[in-house]
C-alpha cells in the first residue's frame, strides 16, 4: 500500500512539473489511491466518500507551493485532514461526583473488563482513587471472577451482582457500596452487546439512568470492519457516550474504525489499549493513529524518538556511512548504545516494521541488553583494523578477542553475525528517513 | 436457538431493494458494478476481492442474470460446504485445537462444539489450555457443566502445552471421541505467543500420534481488513484446517472469508450465532451469499 501511494504521489509530481496547479485531473488517480489505501484500513465505505471529497475540495485549484513538492503537498493535505479528524491527544476524563463514576460499554470481546482493570490501575495511580470495580456482566460465564482477579491485581475493591438483581438496581448497589466502603471512583464493567440488541441496550440505558455516570465510553477494537459506523451510531443513541476507548492496537489492524468512531459520535478518544497487561494503556496519537491508517506503521513516531535521542551529527555521520556502505563495528556499537537510550528496545523495535520479529518478548529484551554487554567487550577487544574490516577475522583472531573479552568464540561469531542483521536494518533505515523525507 | 435465516435477516438493510431492481436489468452498467462494489465492501469483502468476483461475474455471458452470476462466483470462492465432523462421533479420537486472537470466541466456541458433539451422541471432552488469561480457564469449567461434559484444566500461569498434554491422555483414557482444546487469546503478530501455541500442538502430538486432528481459526466477525492478517499469522504457526466465524449473529458480514478462502485456501466450518452453547451451525455458503447480497430466498 504504502508504495502504491508513493508511486501514485510520484506520477502526480511528474504530471505537476511545469504547470503547478492541483486540479481535479491530475490528483484523480492519487485520490482514487487514498480510496483504496483507506478501504483496505477498514475506514467506512461512506466515510472514505467524505474524506476524500474533503481533501479533493482543500486541494483543488491550490498553486503548488515553493517549497514543498505537489505530491509532498497532498500527502500532506490528506495527513492533517486525518488527523484533525481523529481529534486531540490530551483528553481528560470527568472526576466529578462523589464518587465519581464510569460505564463501559461495547460489543463483546472488545475488552471491556480488561480496559476497567487497566482504568483502575491509572485512576488510583495517577489520580490518587479508591477504586472500585462494578461487575456488571450478568451473562458471560466467570465474568465477575475475571474482573476480581483484575480487581486484586491493581488493589482496586469489587462488587458482584446477586441473582436476579437487574443491571439498574446492581448499579444503584454499587454507588451505595462505595459510600459505605469509602471508595471515591466506580467503573461500572458491562456485559458484551451488539448495538441492534434493542433489549440489552434498553438494559444499558436503565443503568445510565440509575446511577448517572459522568463518563460513558465506548470500547472498541482496533481491528474492527466496515460496521463501526453503526456500532458507534447506535450505543451513542442508545446512552449518549461522553468518550470513546480503542483497544488491541498491539496488533497489525491499521484501525480505520478510530476515524469513524470519533466523527460520527464526535466525542474523544480518550485512551488506546496496547496489550493485555493492566499497565497497556497509552494516550491516544492522533498523528500517529493517522500515519498507522495511511499505511505508514508507526515510522513517524520512531522517526520522532530517534530524532530527540540520537544527536543530529552522529545521525548524519551514521547515514552517510550507511550509503556508503562503511558502516563498521564501531558504528555498530555507537548505534546500540543510543538505541539502549530510546528506551526500552522492545518499544522501539516494535515500531520498525520488519523489525519487530527481532524481538517480541521481554526475554529476549533482556537478552539484547546482556548481549549488547557482551558485543562491548568483544568490540573492544578488537584492533582498529578489525573493527572496520571485519572480513579480515580468521579463527585464531576471534580465538584472540574472545579470551581477551572473557567470552567465548561462539558469542564473537554471533555479535558478528548481528552486526551483518544490524547494518541491514540500518540501511533500511536510512532508505525509510530518506522516503519520508520526500514526502513532508 | 435463533436460525441462521433468521439472524441474518436482522441484518439486512433497505439496499436490498435498490439491488433487487438492478439485477432485474441484466446486463450489468457502470452504475450497476459500483453499487455491487459498494455492496461488498460495506460487508467487509476485501476490495480488491470484490473487484476480482465483479470481474469474474462480468466474464461469464451465458444467459443467468448478472446477480446469479456474482453469487455463483461467491460460492464457488467459498468452496463446497464442509462436512460437520461433530455429527456422527466415530471410533477414533480427535483433538481439535481452537486459536484466535483475543477475545475473538473461542472459549464459547469450545463449549458449543463440546455441545454439537454430545448432542449427537458422542463424548465430548474441554480441555482448558487458557491459563493466562484472569479467570480463562473458569470460563470454560462453567460451560462445561451446562454442556455437561468433562473439562480438564490447570491453574493460572500453568504451562498450556502440559494442560494440553493431560487432557489428550485423559480423553484417550476416559474414551472421548473428540477433545476440544482452549487456548489463550494471542495477538498473532507477537512471535513469542505464537510458538507457544506451536508448543501446545506438539505437545498433543505426542500425547497421541496424528494429533491435533484439527486446527480451527476463530474469528471475530465484526472486524475488517486484518482477519487476513491474523489468517496468515495463525496459518504459518499450525496448519489450519478450518475457520470458525463467531458474532455472525451482529450486523456485520464477515465478507472476509471470501479474502481468506481465496488467498490460504481454508474452509469454513461453523458460523456462531449467539452467545449460547447451541447457537453454532454449520457455516452454509447459500446463506452467507445471500446476506451479503441482502436478496431474499429464491430471488437471486
Ligand atoms: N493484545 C491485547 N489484548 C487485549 C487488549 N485489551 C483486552 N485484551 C484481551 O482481549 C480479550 C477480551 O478482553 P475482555 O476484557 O475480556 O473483553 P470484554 O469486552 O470484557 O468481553 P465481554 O465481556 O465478553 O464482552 C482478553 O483476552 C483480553 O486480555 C489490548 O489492548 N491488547
Ligand atoms: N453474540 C455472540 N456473542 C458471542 C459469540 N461467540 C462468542 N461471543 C461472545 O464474545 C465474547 C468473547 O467470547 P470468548 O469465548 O470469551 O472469547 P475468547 O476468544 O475465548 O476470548 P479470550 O480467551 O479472552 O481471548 C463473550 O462475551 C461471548 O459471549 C457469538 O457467536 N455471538
Ligand atoms: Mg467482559
Ligand atoms: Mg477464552
Amino acid at each position: 500500500m504504502f508504495d502504491a501511494l508513493t508511486t501514485a504521489f510520484q506520477k502526480l509530481f511528474r504530471s505537476l512539473r511545469g504547470r503547478g496547479v492541483l486540479t481535479e485531473e491530475n490528483i484523480r488517480e492519487a485520490l482514487r489511491e487514498v480510496r483504496t489505501t483507506l478501504l483496505e484500513a477498514d475506514v467506512p465505505f461512506d466515510l472514505v466518500k467524505t474524506f476524500t471529497d474533503r481533501v479533493r475540495a482543500r486541494v483543488l485549484g491550490q498553486e503548488v507551493g515553493s517549497s514543498l513538492s505537489p505530491g509532498q503537498q497532498f500527502i500532506q493535505c490528506v495527513y492533517e485532514e486525518m488527523a484533525a479528524l481523529l481529534g486531540s491527544t490530551a483528553e481528560e476524563l470527568a472526576m466529578g461526583g462523589s464518587p465519581g463514576t464510569l460505564l463501559l460499554c461495547g460489543l463483546h470481546g472488545s475488552g471491556k473488563t480488561t480496559t476497567a482493570g487497566k482504568l483502575a490501575r491509572w485512576l488510583a495511580e495517577r489520580r490518587g482513587r479508591r477504586v472500585l470495580l462494578a461487575a456488571g456482566d450478568l451473562r458471560r460465564p466467570a465474568a465477575a471472577d475475571q474482573l476480581g482477579v483484575l480487581a486484586a491485581q491493581v488493589g482496586a475493591a469489587l462488587v458482584r451482582p446477586e441473582p436476579g438483581e437487574s443491571l439498574a438496581e446492581f448499579g444503584v448497589r454499587a454507588l451505595s457500596h462505595a459510600r459505605v466502603g469509602g471508595n471515591d471512583f466506580v467503573i461500572f464493567d458491562t456485559g458484551g452487546r451488539f448495538q441492534m440488541d434493542h433489549d440489552l441496550l434498553a438494559e444499558l440505558g436503565e443503568l445510565r439512568r440509575a446511577v448517572k455516570p459522568a463518563n460513558i465510553v465506548l470500547v472498541v477494537d482496533a481491528a474492527m470492519g466496515q460496521e463501526s459506523v453503526h456500532v458507534a451510531e447506535g450505543f451513542h443513541r442508545a446512552v449518549g457516550l461522553t468518550g470513546l476507548i480503542l483497544t488491541k492496537l498491539d496488533g497489525d489492524a491499521r484501525g480505520g474504525a478510530a476515524l469513524s468512531i470519533r466523527s460520527v459520535t464526535g466525542r474523544p478518544i480518550l485512551f488506546t489499549g496496547t496489550g493485555e497487561k493492566l499497565d497497556q494503556l497509552e494516550p491516544f496519537y492522533p498523528d500517529r493513529m493517522a500515519s498507522r491508517i495511511l499505511g505508514m506503521g508507526d515510522v513517524l513516531s520512531f522517526v520522532e524518538k530517534a530524532q530527540e535521542v540520537v544527536d543530529e551529527a552522529t545521525a548524519r555521520t551514521l547515514e552517510r556511512k550507511i550509503r556508503r556502505n562503511t558502516f563498521t563495528l564501531e558504528d555498530f556499537l555507537v548505534q546500540y548504545r543510543q538505541m539502549q537510550k530510546m528506551g526500552p528496545l522492545e518499544k522501539v523495535l516494535e515500531m520498525i516494521p520488519g523489525a519487530s520479529r527481532l524481538t517480541s518478548d521481554r526475554k529476549a529484551t533482556d537478552e539484547m541488553k546482556r548481549f549488547v554487554k557482551k558485543a562491548e567487550a568483544i568490540i573492544l577487544s578488537m584492533t582498529p583494523r578489525e573493527r572496520r574490516n571485519p572480513e579480515i577475522l580468521n579463527g585464531s583472531r576471534r580465538a584472540r578477542i574472545a579470551r581477551g573479552s572473557g567470552t567465548q568464540v561462539q558469542d564473537v561469531n554471533e555479535v558478528l553475525r548481528q552486526f551483518k542483521q544490524a547494518k541491514l536494518l540500518a540501511q533500511r533505515m536510512g532508505q525509510m528517513q530518506k522516503k519520508l523525507r520526500m514526502r513532508f | 436457538m435463533m436460525g441462521w435465516r433468521n439472524a441474518l435477516s436482522r441484518t439486512r438493510r433497505a439496499m436490498a431493494e435498490g439491488l433487487r431492481a438492478l439485477f432485474r436489468a441484466g446486463r450489468p452498467d457502470e452504475r450497476t458494478m459500483e453499487t455491487l462494489e459498494e455492496t461488498l465492501i460495506r460487508a467487509d469483502v476485501p476490495p480488491r476481492v470484490a473487484s476480482a468476483l465483479l470481474e469474474e461475474a462480468r466474464q461469464v455471458r451465458e444467459g443467468e442474470s448478472f446477480s446469479d452470476r456474482l453469487s455463483a462466483a461467491m460460492k464457488r470462492a467459498l468452496g463446497a460446504p464442509s462436512p460437520d465432523l461433530l455429527s456422527a462421533p466415530q471410533g477414533a479420537i480427535r483433538v481439535i485445537l481452537l486459536a484466535g486472537v483475543n477475545g475473538a470466541g473461542k472459549t464459547t466456541t469450545a463449549a458449543k462444539l463440546a455441545r454439537r458433539l454430545l448432542k449427537a451422541g458422542g463424548k465430548p471432552l474441554l480441555a482448558a489450555a487458557d491459563t493466562f488469561r484472569a479467570a480463562g480457564s473458569q470460563q470454560l469449567q462453567i460451560w462445561a457443566e451446562r454442556v455437561p461434559c468433562e473439562c480438564v484444566g490447570g491453574p493460572m500461569g500453568a504451562d498450556p502445552a502440559a494442560v494440553a498434554f493431560d487432557a489428550v491422555r485423559a480423553s484417550v483414557s476416559r474414551g472421548a471421541h473428540a477433545v476440544i482444546v482452549d487456548t489463550a487469546g494471542r495477538m498473532h503478530t507477537r512471535d513469542a505467543l505464537m510458538a507457544e501455541l506451536q508448543k501446545v500442538g506438539r505437545s498433543v502430538g505426542k500425547a497421541l500420534p496424528g494429533a491435533p486432528h484439527e486446527v480451527w481459526l476463530v474469528l471475530d466477525a465484526t472486524i475488517g481488513a486484518n482477519a487476513l492478517s491474523q489468517a496468515r499469522h495463525f496459518h504459518a504457526t499450525l496448519p489450519l484446517t478450518g475457520l470458525i466465524v463467531a458474532k455472525l449473529d451482529g450486523s456485520a458480514k464477515a465478507g472476509f472469508v471470501l479474502g481468506i478462502r481465496r488467498e490460504l485456501n481454508i474452509p469454513v466450518r461453523y458460523a456462531g450465532l449467539g452467545e449460547g452453547m447451541d447457537d453454532l451451525v454449520p457455516f452454509d455458503p447459500d446463506a452467507f451469499v445471500q446476506a451479503i447480497l441482502g436478496a431474499s430466498e429464491g430471488e437471486v
